[in-house]
């Protein structure tokens, strides 16, 4: 699933690692997540979008 | 983004404890393990003694058994299903293998008897290799 995580991240000058932080997940986590390598559960989706003050869907994108 | 966090975050700080926690646990299951397997040979000829012992280790077993699960409860959903993932390989490999195995000895194709240590050693071994892997993969 793709997504604009590392964009939002890089527009407010954060590391992977105060990221990780914010969402309570490990910072390995953020890495997969923004690689896409990982898709996040709805609960992580969820707090993603109220950290940044957006919808899931403007963050991630599942191709359909 | 707030700066009143601490420097580690709650997630991390709860693994660390849970990790330490599940450490100290296995610990202590070894240590009434070995007690149990070679008091009767070094330390007591008494069987009530050596229930005792095996009891006291099956005791720490269930206290390791429940930190396991507070650690796996604990971590994040990506070293949770990477967790599951080597969980669940180490599983099947020592049902399939250790049948097998079983099989070999109960047969006398192979001249040795089958030992659960052996089983155990297996296990290990997949579920450290598929847990390196899984966090590689991840990276």
């Amino acid at each position: 699933m793709k997504n604009c995580l590392k964009v939002l991240r890089a527009q407010r000058d954060w590391t992977q690692a105060q990221l990780a932080k914010e969402l309570d997940v490990s910072r390995q986590t953020v890495n997969a997540l923004e690689k896409g390598k990982f898709d996040p559960s709805l609960p992580l989706a969820f707090k993603a979008a109220r950290l940044f003050g957006m919808s899931i869907e403007e963050i991630f994108d599942d191709g359909e | 983004m707030s700066n009143g966090k601490p420097e580690i975050s709650e997630w991390e700080a709860a693994t660390v404890k849970n990790t330490v926690r599940l450490g100290i646990w296995t610990g202590a299951w070894l240590l009434t393990l070995a007690i149990a397997t070679f008091g009767p040979l070094l330390l007591w000829e008494s069987r009530p003694l050596s229930i005792v012992a095996i009891a006291i280790n099956l005791g720490f077993g269930v206290g390791m058994i429940v930190a396991n699960k507070h650690h796996l409860q604990g971590l994040d959903e990506l070293h949770r299903k990477v967790q599951l993932e080597a969980m669940a390989l180490a599983l099947g490999v020592a049902l399939i293998v250790g049948l097998s195995y079983s099989t070999l000895d109960v047969t006398n194709v192979i001249a040795f008897d089958a030992e659960i240590s052996h089983l155990v050693f297996l296990i290990g071994i997949t579920y450290t290799v598929a847990l390196a892997l899984g966090l590689r993969k991840y990276r």
